[in-house]
């Protein structure tokens, strides 16, 4: 049997290999299976003016409160138990972040254009509404054939392709050549956002043997293929304080302290100083701290 | 069988579940907690063939009350607590949406005379003075099948003569587009804690279809923003009958949720 290749990293690893400025997608939805350890490497790095893509959540909420973020490309920022992610809110109320704001299904329709490598793909999502208005870079596109009623060919709002540099996902499980597992109810849009980017990195709560893949879950679930994996990130309880099921649930209680950062600059210092300083076993450990003080 | 009498809660719930009559074999997709009871008490009644989600990836035949969440791990496998008729991840739910076989309840911070609908921020989207939602699924649904609207808090500052963004597409827009690009537009109706709006008028303008119990005319006007069509007669919305009474309080919203969405 061929030997896969190793394509085994750390998270620093990872970020050593991002630029300023670089197009980077986040895998997930909302407060649920981000690759956390991932974000919080970049929030360590120097790295800045990054255009994010994301069904976002605390990923965004994050880079946009450290001001890693130039611009974010979305259909929605939610943490789930909290309709509207703070950071998120607040970076658009004092104009910080330049936005997108996508219909929800538009931002996978970017995804599958940049996948299949066509410039756009066609949808009626949009007409009528003021998402062409309020972002005059989003075109229409005439159907080259019939309408329904034989007359002229409809027009669609033509989404433009949304080329990703880098993707970052998380997943249950994976190989070290980067096949990669879902495991829980939904694998979200992690697969467009792999094949959508020139090189994605993936984190997952265990490295296991190939074979071992299908003792976790029917090989339904092996979703990502190494084909379109440059490099695999072990990251035990990566995804914290995001849900990351069956492994785990989400940290709820760690979430609305963290939301609370948002009340005001000395907040935000102060858990930016205890929780994101350090590396990702400090992080985790000052989690474990925080745990047991609450008691 | 002895009943206490119905809640303004419970009134709007039913005033839900029948803006989802008629809609057969469906996928009925309130969002909130009174749009879910009263899409659960639509199946339960009078639309059994209506298909409904867990609320995350999958349909289910199974009544779960609102705010549950089905999902557990079992030595590290994921189970679920309900029937599974079909695996709906979030991407395969946008085709179903683009396909049109579903009827979406949605809330609106704004909405309008003809029905356009606001959740993405308030003020000038460039630069808001209060980051709502975002546009989420509100351009894709109302261009693609028919949506209804429940907004619990009826006031000029929610009914309003000009939403600031245009989430979700209204009539004067969709007629804007044409016949064709909007033929799978439909608007069908907007409960609210005071009453029920539909656009069964000439030009597609907001009509009183009917007042809760308890409320005025007199009452909506000076809460809506922009002139309603008011019939010469508006009927009374209809009260829950003593069965679906008995299906809200007991089967499929026993902890009580829906009184956290209205007030009496």
């Amino acid at each position: 049997m061929p030997s896969v290749p190793d394509k085994r990293m750390t998270e620093d690893e990872v970020v050593a290999e991002l630029r300023d400025g670089m197009t980077i997608g986040i895998g997930g939805w909302g407060s649920r299976r981000k690759p956390m350890s991932l974000v919080r490497a970049i929030l360590r790095s120097p790295l800045r003016d990054l255009t994010i893509v994301s069904y976002g959540g605390p990923d965004l909420g994050l880079l946009c409160a450290a001001g890693k973020v130039r611009r974010a490309v979305y259909g929605f920022v939610s943490l789930d138990t909290i309709p509207l992610e703070p950071h998120v809110r607040a970076a658009r109320q004092d104009g910080t972040v330049e936005a997108m704001e996508l219909d929800e299904g538009m931002l996978l329709l970017g995804l599958m254009a940049a996948a299949w490598r066509v410039p756009f793909l066609p949808t009626r999502a949009g007409l009528g509404s003021d998402l062409p208005a309020v972002m005059p870079e989003l075109r229409t596109v005439t159907s080259p054939y019939p309408g329904p009623d034989g007359g002229p060919g409809e027009e669609l709002v033509a989404v433009p392709a949304l080329t990703l540099d880098v993707a970052l996902i998380h997943l249950n499980r994976a190989d070290r050549a980067g096949n990669g597992q879902f495991l829980g109810p939904d694998l979200y849009m992690d697969d467009w956002m792999a094949l959508a980017a020139e090189r994605t990195y993936l984190s997952c709560e265990r490295v296991v043997a190939t074979a071992e893949l299908a003792e976790a879950g029917p090989f339904h679930t092996q979703r990502i293929s190494r084909l379109h994996v440059t490099g695999v990130v072990e990251a035990p309880h990566g995804a914290h304080f995001t849900e990351c099921s069956p492994d785990y649930g989400r940290d709820e209680a760690f979430q609305r302290h963290y939301a609370a950062t948002a009340a005001s600059p000395e907040a935000w210092e102060a858990f930016r100083d205890r929780f994101l300083a350090g590396d990702e076993r400090s992080y985790q450990r000052a989690v474990d701290t925080w745990r047991e003080e609450r008691g | 069988m002895s009943t206490d009498a119905p809640t303004r809660a419970e009134v709007c719930v039913v005033a839900v579940a029948e803006c989802f009559r008629g809609d057969g074999e469906r996928l009925c997709n309130p969002i909130g907690t009174i749009p879910m009871i009263g899409g659960r008490l639509a199946r339960e009644t009078f639309e059994p063939a209506l298909v409904m989600t867990d609320g995350f990836a999958t349909f289910t035949t199974t009544t779960l009350p609102p705010g549950t969440d089905p999902y557990h791990s079992e030595g590290g496998r994921l189970r679920i607590a309900c029937e599974v008729e079909a695996w709906n991840p979030y991407p395969q739910m946008f085709t179903v949406l683009w396909n049109g076989r579903r009827h979406v309840m949605m809330g609106a911070s704004q909405i309008d005379r003809y029905g356009n609908q606001n959740i993405a921020c308030i003020g000038d989207w460039h630069r808001p003075k209060a980051q709502l939602l975002g546009f989420r699924g509100a351009p894709g649904n109302t261009i693609n099948h028919t949506t209804s609207y429940w907004v619990p808090n009826h006031s000029p500052r929610t009914f309003v003569e000009r939403v600031d963004v245009v989430c979700g597409v209204g009539y004067d827009r969709a007629a804007a587009l044409g016949p064709i690009a909007a033929r799978f537009h439909e608007i069908r109706r907007v409960v609210s804690n005071l009453g029920v709006f539909d656009f069964e008028t000439p030009d597609h303008r907001m009509r009183v279809r009917s007042v809760h119990p308890g409320v005025t005319i007199d009452e909506i006007v000076a809460a809506t923003g922009f002139e309603l069509v008011v019939p010469d007669e508006v009927p009374q919305t209809r009260l829950p009958t003593d069965a679906e009474l008995h299906l809200i309080r007991h089967v499929i919203d026993p902890a009580g949720l829906r009184a956290g969405e209205v007030r009496e």
